[in-house]
């Protein structure tokens, strides 16, 4: 039995058809990178697996049971923006993780197991490099210092499955080769599930043990929303680097240029 | 240099924020003189002399009849409604705006309610409040409720609306109930914009209740005023209404330090 398991699932608005024919089965512990054009349904499928939305058809299921239909513990996800919370210091954004699930009528823990709480999640914070600024907000933290705080805060609550929705979309350059660096590390440790979408190619292809490209297969130029992205291309990486290249090599110019020509300039030079 | 980009200076703030007001009072000093020199009995610009007089036989000088200081037993009684007003539809506005903006099963029945609550014009049913719960101090603090929470409830239900997605869902990822989501989550974040709401709120409040104790009160800042207005006493509403303006802003302050006090973060402040 695997461990993730997409049995033939659609997702549709209305007449808008936006996934079709999902099949994909994920083992425990991939690191799976989503790419393909805007609008091809990458973040669609994440939202599924959050349970954020539910399939028109078919199912998911996560070792051999069907998905949670809500969001829950088992899923932790990180977004491009609004991960974490305003209102909270960066050591309460991540204790918070710790005191949600124990304290049903308060949503908060006191006394010893609050100290408790409060060390575990300074520790997660000291590995994701943020233990200088424990007791600032996250207005005053830059991009890439609230993304560490919020996979910090997804760490925390121990998830099976890692999501990802462009979480480095809106950083620097230079701040982005750090957090792939980081989670790469955070990754090795936990042996988690990981599903990442994103818009940079390079990105993909790098982190990914396995590179999901979503594309049109059919196209009716009368009628654009009639049919929906498939998963063309499903790449194993990173168990050899010189087959990574051959499967970029192996891929349609028109795949490569929908999915990020600018990137993939910018990051020829690696 | 374009008149849009000339700015004062720090003296040249002050001088000009204090020009208005020392015109104003010129005007005023001089069209009071004149009519006092013309007839000494007039009572329509009472002199600052003739205020002075007033503020100590009403603050200073025990009342004959019931050996109270008027102006601070009115002060009392006005500023005891407004709190009692202001911190029930504060609790009400919060806890419907919370429900009404959170819980889509509860907003689809309460969104409309406040909607049209809202626009029912609260001096309207004034009369209603005085049937229903009488003459006392009820009707009053009720007609201060009444004005205020459903456009509190509606302002809290749309920055609850406007929290993003994205928060709510990392909050269920984890291990939020409904509960402890909008105690964690949600609810100290509306604090911080209720407080906001409340300063907006401050001038519909004062209406209110000046209103109420115009019509129906026994003692109270606005009960004074109508009651002196009957002997065209100026000298009296004059330094009452500076006095409410004075406690208006005094609250407006406060509740604006308080918010920076205990949300920092909305500010974009340090813990």
């Amino acid at each position: 039995m695997s461990f993730i398991e997409i049995r033939n699932v659609w997702q549709a608005y209305g007449d808008h058809v936006v996934l079709e024919r999902l099949k994909l089965t994920v083992e425990e512990g991939q690191l799976c990178t989503l790419v393909g054009a805007s609008g091809c349904g990458k973040s669609t499928f994440l939202r599924l697996l959050l349970g954020q939305e539910r399939p028109s058809k078919g199912q998911l299921l996560l070792q051999g049971k069907p998905f949670p239909a809500e969001p829950d513990a088992s899923r932790g996800v990180v977004f491009q923006r609004y991960s974490v919370f305003p209102h909270l210091t960066v050591l309460d954004n991540v204790t918070i993780g710790l005191e949600l699930p124990r304290a049903h009528l308060t949503g908060r823990l006191w006394g010893s197991a609050k100290r408790r709480a409060r060390e575990e999640a300074a520790q997660m914070l000291e590995k994701v490099g943020l233990g200088a600024a424990f007791h600032q907000y996250p207005s005053q933290l830059s991009g890439g210092m609230q993304q560490r705080l919020a996979i910090a805060q997804a760490l925390i609550a121990r998830p099976r499955v890692l999501l990802l929705d462009e979480p480095f979309g809106a950083l620097d350059p230079g701040i982005r080769k750090d957090m792939h660096a980081l989670l790469l590390e955070l990754w090795r440790e936990s042996g988690l599930t990981v599903f990442m979408v994103t818009h940079d190619l390079y990105e993909g292809f790098h982190l990914g043990t396995r590179l999901l490209v979503f594309d049109k297969v059919r196209i009716d130029p009368q009628a654009p929303q009639a049919y929906g992205a498939r998963i063309t291309y499903d790449i194993p990486l990173n168990s050899d680097r010189r087959q990574t290249r051959e499967a970029i090599a192996a891929l349609p110019p028109h795949v490569l240029d929908a999915i990020n020509p600018v990137s993939q300039e910018n990051h020829d030079e690696r | 240099m374009r008149f849009i980009n000339r700015h004062p200076g720090l003296g040249g703030r002050l001088l000009l924020a204090l020009l208005p007001l020392i015109l104003l009072a010129l005007i005023y000093g001089t069209a009071s003189t004149l009519r006092l020199a013309d007839n000494p009995d007039d009572r329509l610009l009472p002199s600052l002399p003739q205020m002075a007089d007033a503020v100590v036989r009403l603050g200073f000088t025990e009342d004959k009849r019931t050996g109270e200081y008027l102006l601070w037993s009115d002060t009392l009684a006005s500023l005891e409604r407004l709190g009692l007003g202001l911190s029930i539809a504060s609790l009400a506005g919060l806890a419907l705006g919370t429900a009404a903006g959170v819980f889509p099963l509860l907003g689809a029945s309460l969104s409309p309610l406040l909607a049209i609550a809202s626009m029912v014009p609260p001096l309207a049913i004034l009369p209603i409040l005085f049937i229903v719960f009488g003459l006392d101090e009820l009707s009053k603090i009720m007609l201060i409720v009444i004005g205020l929470t459903p456009v509190l409830a509606r302002d809290l239900e749309q920055r609850a609306r406007e929290i993003p997605q994205e928060v709510l869902i990392k909050a269920q990822t984890l291990g939020a109930t409904s509960w402890t989501l909008v105690l964690r989550v949600i609810l100290p974040q509306l604090l911080a914009r209720l407080l906001v709401s409340l300063r907006l709120m401050l001038g519909s409040a004062w209406l209110f209740l000046i209103s109420a104790e115009a019509i129906s009160a026994t003692a109270g800042l606005g009960y004074r005023i109508f009651l002196v207005r009957r002997y065209m006493a100026m000298d009296v509403i004059l330094p009452y209404v500076v006095w409410i303006t004075l406690l208006a802003w005094a609250m407006d302050w406060g509740l604006r330090r308080l918010h920076r006090y205990w949300f920092p973060w909305s500010e974009g402040g340090r813990a």
